[in-house]
């Protein structure tokens, strides 16, 4: 019982990282709130789910996919909304109205065009059989899910910590301003982080029918208070400290389906507000509260 | 004339007329009700958001907060119904009470917590385990005391006094110390504003508008589910209303809620997926082409509105 909560909670965490992941690096970037996030998520399920029952293509193939499309949309889609809204006198509170506004245009086109009936893919698509882990027993899509997910993370890392434009990327994180003083193309850098974003999220969105059971249009605003958990844990604003929420919030929510399931459900919101309550600025590197 | 005399006149004497004297001549009461709901929530969040500069995302914990109250008033304490509100708007302001650490925090911090505390709130009450004592998920009856005439008015009663406390803050010392913390709380705090004081009070006030209206709410309707009350479409609709037609002001919000709650009842009712589309294409041409509201076009063409 504690190993397998323990184990779950681990590929659930490392599954957890990846969600969050990419709101974390839209807000460290530009410290907007993309409230989107989930529906980006969803429509990365969304184009799985078809692209399986259609072309029979596998899941991780699609991830391919969605990283190349995705990443491609971000790109327009960060110089149609984001300058605009940076010129206004909030933009961080006004960014979650904006991004709101967006989250309902994405799940009213997702009704129209997919109907709102829960979508899944059969688990065997991702590999065969139950996978034995110190002797407790897993399906083998979550383990698919959970490598994939750490492949992810490390790839962020690379670029962000072994790349040039990963290095801009960073500096612009530390002081907008003064990385524009510096020289450095704000807007690309910001625009190509956006992007990244997208294909994270339409990536996380790809394992969701093995992880989260099922797709459906409306699944974005769940999706996004998690996320939200998950990156508040970890570190706003540093992407890699989203590992670390998200492994601590996997492992939570196991042992509460474990031990206490008619609660889990409040999990992610006490998390989140004990988490901003207690350690609201220690690590995120910025201060969040006034007075 | 007085600023506060004027504003008066030029827009809470006519919507409260309009409201009390509408289901006279026409018959969708039901309507008129949600109309009043929404004008009376979206001052409330004028109230916090407009002047205070904190974005209640989850106010709609409030509203549920309001109804549960008065419900559970009715329902275990066999209240009557006007004292039960009481329960209702005090659920509210403990709620809030609970909820003003969260004070501390700023920007989206905010907005996000207090979307988590609204949720969690939801949890709790819709809980099966809690089923003796809120109903759970199977949501409440209260037809003993339906009363829609008698909650209707009320209800008219609560949206007049909220618009009055908009008048009052857009015209005294108090409302311009909470635009002062909107501004800059630093500033706000040297020029002599007790900060924590003035937004606990204003977040009080908030809190308190929304449970007295979700404890009518629930009067009028009188049969709902726990997700009828937390739906977070009351946070969002709220919140949307007020900044279309331009917070920190009385006649924005009222507009807001005028024109896109009716836009809403048009066509939201028949095909929600093309109203959610247009609803989310207005919110973001909004944000990024008029930040400031409807009424801001009237202040750019040097009209001063109420």
């Amino acid at each position: 019982m504690l190993e397998y909560a323990l184990l779950a909670g681990l590929v659930f965490g490392l599954y957890f990282s990846l969600v969050g992941l990419g709101l974390n690096l839209v807000f460290g970037v530009m410290r907007i709130v993309n409230l989107a996030h989930g529906d980006f998520l969803m429509l990365g399920a969304f184009g799985a789910f078809w692209l399986f029952n259609l072309y029979h293509l596998n899941p991780i193939a699609t991830v391919f996919i969605a990283l190349a499309v995705f990443g491609a949309l971000g790109v327009p889609l960060y110089y149609l909304l984001v300058p605009r809204l940076q010129r206004a006198r909030d933009p961080e509170m006004l960014s979650i109205i904006l991004f709101f506004g967006l989250s309902q245009v994405i799940e009213a086109l997702a009704t129209v065009g997919f109907g709102p009936s829960e979508r899944s893919i059969p688990g065997r698509v991702l590999g065969s059989g139950p996978v034995h882990v110190l002797g407790q027993t897993f399906p083998a899509a979550w383990m698919v899910s959970a490598a994939a997910s750490a492949l992810a993370v490390l790839g962020v890392y690379f670029y962000l910590y072994r790349t040039r434009l990963g290095y801009l990327t960073r500096a612009v994180m530390v002081h907008r301003e003064e990385a524009l003083a510096t020289g450095i193309d704000v807007h690309r850098v910001s625009a190509i982080a956006f992007g990244a974003g997208l294909a994270l999220a339409a990536i996380a969105g790809v394992f969701a029918p093995f992880m989260l059971g099922s797709a459906t249009p409306a699944m974005g605003v769940d999706l996004n208070i998690q996320s939200f958990a998950v990156i508040v844990i970890g570190s706003l604003g540093n992407p890699l400290g989203t590992v670390l929420g998200g492994i601590l919030y996997g492992v939570s929510l196991m042992f509460m389906q474990t031990y206490f399931s008619s609660w889990a459900n409040l999990l992610p919101y006490l998390l989140l507000i004990l988490i901003l309550l207690v350690r609201p600025s220690g690590l995120l590197g910025r201060q969040v509260r006034r007075a | 004339m007085p600023r506060v005399l004027r504003h008066t006149l030029l827009v809470v004497v006519p919507v409260t007329l309009a409201a009390a004297l509408l289901p006279l001549g026409y018959s969708n009461q039901l309507l008129l009700f949600n109309f009043v709901v929404f004008l009376t929530l979206a001052q409330g969040v004028n109230v916090i958001y407009g002047f205070t500069g904190y974005l209640p995302f989850g106010y709609v914990g409030f509203f549920g907060a309001g109804a549960y109250g008065f419900s559970l008033a009715v329902i275990h304490l066999h209240m009557a119904p006007l004292a039960a509100l009481g329960v209702g708007a005090l659920a509210a302001i403990v709620l809030g009470l609970l909820l003003t650490p969260l004070l501390r925090l700023s920007g989206a911090y905010f907005a996000i917590a207090n979307l988590a505390a609204a949720l969690a709130v939801y949890q709790v009450v819709s809980n099966p385990n809690l089923t003796e004592i809120t109903m759970g998920p199977y949501g409440i009856s209260l037809s003993g005391v339906y009363h829609p005439q008698l909650s209707y008015a009320i209800a008219v009663a609560v949206m007049a006094a909220t618009l009055g406390l908009a008048v009052y803050l857009r015209n005294s010392r108090f409302g311009l110390a909470l635009q002062a913390i909107r501004e800059d709380a630093v500033s706000a705090a040297m020029a002599g504003i007790d900060v924590v004081r003035a937004r606990t009070v204003a977040w009080l006030l908030s809190a308190l508008v929304a449970g007295l209206i979700g404890g009518v709410f629930a009067w009028y309707v009188s049969v709902f589910y726990p997700d009828t009350v937390f739906s977070a479409d009351f946070s969002i609709f709220a919140i949307v209303f007020a900044l279309f037609g331009g917070v920190a002001t009385v006649s924005g919000p009222v507009l807001g809620v005028l024109i896109l709650y009716g836009i809403y009842n048009a066509i939201g009712i028949t095909t929600p997926q093309y109203f959610q589309l247009i609803y989310g294409l207005l919110i973001m041409g909004l944000v990024l082409f008029l930040p400031n509201g409807l009424v801001s076009l009237f202040k750019r063409w040097g009209i001063d509105v109420p």
